[in-house]
């Protein structure tokens, strides 16, 4: 194995042949070098996209300082080179190191990877082979890394079974502690594999097996070894731990280049078609004096000039008005730029941004989804046009001269008119505010694909077909082509690919293993879309990617994923489903509580943690009578 | 206040350009507290002036900018906070205060000097006789990104010292500047078999 030094005299001499080679060499104000052999546990934490993406990401920030904080571990970062760069890399031998010691990522004990989202999954391979480690978990022996991800795209983990020992399911915040620990406690890496096995929230895929049936759907999970969950339930924190302040400074020009603050976590709104609200419950909200304090440290602590207060869907945290209240006061005259997203359509959301005006920058932007009320009652997001209008016309008379709606096209059962009514409302919305504010004003309309995501009401449904999202498409370029009107899409390519990789089962490891040495990789990036290279991968294995995308499921379907669980029982799932097909519309079930599993799961750790910073209602239930509660009882479905 | 730095750029920062390095001296400023003077407009910009960009991937010792502030400051603490704040990498060598009015420093600066240290072992006689003869042409002309110019008359000096590295003052004036690596490539070392140190701004007066 190379030592840091050979890293860094290789490095020499190829850092001035790449582009950008500040992505490649560290430094940052707010990381961290720890003496390296005076540290017991070593984490290397990996964002599989390039740096300029991967610095900012939140939730490996959270990770970085918690794994830090211990005087026996330290973690790491690195980031997937650009091709030019692991081309030069590959031709010196230069292994993929960490940014903070240049430790060949081979030397580490742990590797944890960030899956936030399916298409870096080749990657993900990529950087584990530029690593020299074997990209299959059965390959790796004593000498290797542990291999761990987590992520959103965990929710599935299937397709990625045979290239990580192990998945974290939900949130990292406490489970990491636990597997630092079993890593320290035990030797062998078999050893460490039982032990990690047996942690709550922590999916071994190779103590389950999967068997299937004739038709390729799915009979049953077989657990292998004793003491292992079936399903394994996620792993929530019952308070949302105090958030980062120290964020990495890059010190080159990176995507979003700024402070994030978390102000809640969970959405309570129940969109059919999004697979973060459904898997982040329960809602947990941070106070407004934690959110201000820490936006100013961290500002002072980084000299960033932006601010941005994340969560789901920023007007529905119970306190928004006074936060945007402290807020203003507090930066007053302070150059910074803050940014509310998630903002919901209604006025109230437009004295919001008017409070931040000093520190606001660029357009607005809103996110209807769906244009007709038969759409918006299938996906559960309901908001009347005259709304839309309304709040649209007003945040023009106010000034703002862009506005940016967010839309989906694909959506269960949706027809050309559905499609045609997103090109009307969208001229509608520039033409009304024409009206209050004159010829300047501008629309950005960006027109997402719909993938049904498992986890969802929405997992039983088919994606639309290449040929109709095409046509919805031609529509709309037809329709809005306005030099006032900008309309961006998703290529139908990607849609699919996306669809194949989180709806996929274990079998599509060996089309991702065989698309990756078919050369792809940053398949979330156009340049390097390569269709064909996925296509031709399906076929050497005899499968037909249609499986995965354009079958409608039995509704006794057992999914690949059934055997994980972000807490929502199957049956919660489905009657939202079904009360989809009949246009039904489910309330904010802060209001009104669905039984979508959470409360009964977790009901222990609700008990613990009383207060009103988690936001699910109050209800009696058969649970809260139960000492252990798990996700498959069948309670009614109140509110039905 | 006017306030002008000297300061040196080595290690994981050579790999940074100079509009990122703009903007590390901006949140440095603004990690350390202090009174970073702005320009007025939509686009506030900090009033921060560099001597010259020093290219990417070069280190040096002798780097000067010239920063405004909105209040007067003790000069000795302004430095220890910058110098606190800052990335390794940057070291600040010296700060003086400086006349408001004076001119703007891209506006005086003349020359710069580079030290190559070269990091494959060459035939120094070879490398002697190159270097004569770029001292003795009238002219070597030369195309970078698509424009040709003449590289002769922005060498000013070159010289092997007696530890085998190549000293160099190449002019430095606006819209006349001679490139270290352009120097190295004609005499035929790639410019990953150097490492190149920034030693001396040289100013009007």
């Amino acid at each position: 194995m190379l030592k840091p030094e050979e890293i860094e005299a290789g490095l020499e001499q190829i850092l001035l042949k790449v582009e950008r080679p500040g992505r490649y060499v560290g430094g940052e104000i707010n990381s961290i070098v720890k003496d390296w052999d005076k540290v017991q546990t070593k984490v290397a934490l990996i964002f599989p996209d390039i740096y300029d993406i991967g610095v900012s990401n939140v939730g490996l920030k959270i990770l970085y300082d918690q794994i830090n904080q211990r005087q026996d571990a330290l973690a790491e970062r690195a980031y997937a080179p650009w091709p030019d760069m692991e081309a030069m890399m590959r031709g010196r031998g230069i292994p993929l190191y960490s940014l903070e010691s240049k430790h060949a990522l081979s030397g580490f004990d742990l590797i944890g990877f960030s899956l936030p989202y399916e298409t870096l999954y080749t990657n993900t391979l990529n950087i584990l082979d530029l690593a020299g480690i074997p990209v299959r978990s059965a390959d790796r022996d004593d000498a290797h890394p542990i291999i761990i991800a987590g992520g959103h795209a965990a929710t599935n983990p299937e397709p990625m079974y045979a290239f990580m020992d192990a998945f974290v399911i939900g949130e990292g915040e406490e489970v990491i502690d636990d597997i630092i620990n079993v890593i320290q406690a035990n030797k062998t890496r078999e050893e460490k594999l039982h032990a990690l096995a047996r942690i709550p929230g922590v999916y071994m895929p190779k103590f389950y097996q999967v068997h299937y049936m004739d038709d390729g759907t799915i009979s049953h999970v077989e657990t292998l070894t004793d003491g292992i969950a079936n399903p394994v339930v996620k792993r929530i924190v019952a308070q949302l731990p105090p958030p980062p302040t120290k964020f990495i400074v890059p010190n080159i020009e990176v995507v979003h280049n700024r402070v994030s603050v978390e102000i809640m976590r969970g959405c309570t709104r129940g969109c059919r078609f999004c697979q973060a609200g459904m898997i982040t419950r329960p809602v947990r909200e941070r106070s407004v004096d934690e959110i201000v304090d820490t936006a100013e440290a961290a500002i002072n602590a980084t000299g960033m000039e932006e601010l941005a207060l994340l969560s789901l869907s920023s007007s529905d945290f119970s306190y928004v008005v006074e936060l945007v209240n402290k807020v203003s006061e507090r930066f007053k005259g302070r150059k910074l730029t803050i940014s509310l997203p998630s903002l919901r359509i209604e006025s109230v959301s437009i004295d919001l941004m008017d409070k931040l005006r000093e520190h606001y920058s660029g357009g607005f932007t809103l996110a209807p989804e769906a244009a007709t009320e038969r759409m918006r009652r299938i996906i559960n997001k309901f908001i009347p046009d005259e709304e839309i209008i309304n709040t649209t016309r007003e945040i023009y008379r106010r000034g703002w001269t862009t506005i940016k709606l967010y839309f989906m096209i694909g959506h269960p059962s949706e027809t050309l008119e559905d499609v045609q009514a997103i090109a009307d409302l969208c001229k509608r919305v520039l033409s009304e505010g024409r009206k209050v504010a004159g010829m300047k004003v501008k629309l950005h309309a960006g027109v997402s694909t719909f993938v049904p995501k498992p986890q969802t009401p929405f997992q039983w449904v088919a994606v639309d077909t290449r040929e109709n999202i095409i046509a919805k498409q031609k529509l709309l370029k037809h329709e809005l082509n306005d030099r006032n009107i900008k309309l961006s899409w998703t290529e139908p390519e990607d849609t699919l690919l996306e669809a194949w990789l989180s709806r996929g089962d274990r079998r599509m490891a060996e089309v991702i293993y065989s698309a990756w040495k078919n050369g792809t990789k940053f398949d979330a990036w156009n340049e390097h879309r390569k269709t064909q290279a996925w296509l031709d991968a399906f076929a050497e294995h005899g499968l037909d990617p249609a499986f995965y995308t354009h079958r409608q499921r039995r509704t006794d379907e057992i999914f690949p994923w059934d055997h994980i669980s972000a807490a929502l029982r199957k049956n919660f799932l489905f009657q939202d489903f079904r009360q989809s097909l009949e246009g039904k519309i489910r309330v904010d079930c802060r209001l009104n509580c669905f039984a979508c599993g959470i409360l009964p799961t977790f009901a222990n750790v609700r008990r613990e943690n009383p207060g009103e910073a988690w936001k699910c209602p109050d209800v009696k239930s058969p649970s809260s009578t139960k000492q252990l509660a798990v996700s498959s009882i069948n309670l009614p479905v109140v509110g039905d | 206040m006017r306030v002008r730095i000297t300061f040196s750029k080595t290690g994981a920062l050579r790999y940074i350009g100079h509009l990122d390095l703009n903007t590390i001296w901006e949140r440095a400023a603004r990690r350390a507290g202090l009174p970073l003077a702005y320009t007025q407009g939509f686009h506030p910009q900090p009033k921060m002036n560099f001597a010259s960009a020093l290219p990417l991937g070069f280190s040096s010792r002798c780097e000067v900018m010239d920063m405004r502030f909105n209040e007067d400051m003790d000069l000795i603490s302004l430095s220890a906070q910058l110098q606190d704040a800052m990335p390794s990498g940057i070291g600040i060598l010296n700060v003086e205060n400086i006349d408001e009015r004076a001119a703007p420093l891209q506006t005086q600066i003349i020359s710069a000097e580079y030290e190559a240290t070269l990091t494959e072992t060459s035939d120094v006689s070879e490398l002697k006789r190159k270097i004569d003869d770029v001292i003795a042409s009238q002219s070597l002309p030369r195309e970078r990104r698509g424009k040709f110019y003449d590289l002769r008359p922005l060498i000013e000096r070159l010289e092997l010292n007696s530890e085998n590295k190549i000293l160099m003052r190449l002019a430095a004036r606006e819209g006349a500047t001679g490139r270290p690596e352009e120097v190295l490539d004609v005499l035929g070392i790639m410019i990953e078999h150097a490492r190149v140190e920034r030693t001396n701004l040289i100013f009007r007066n």
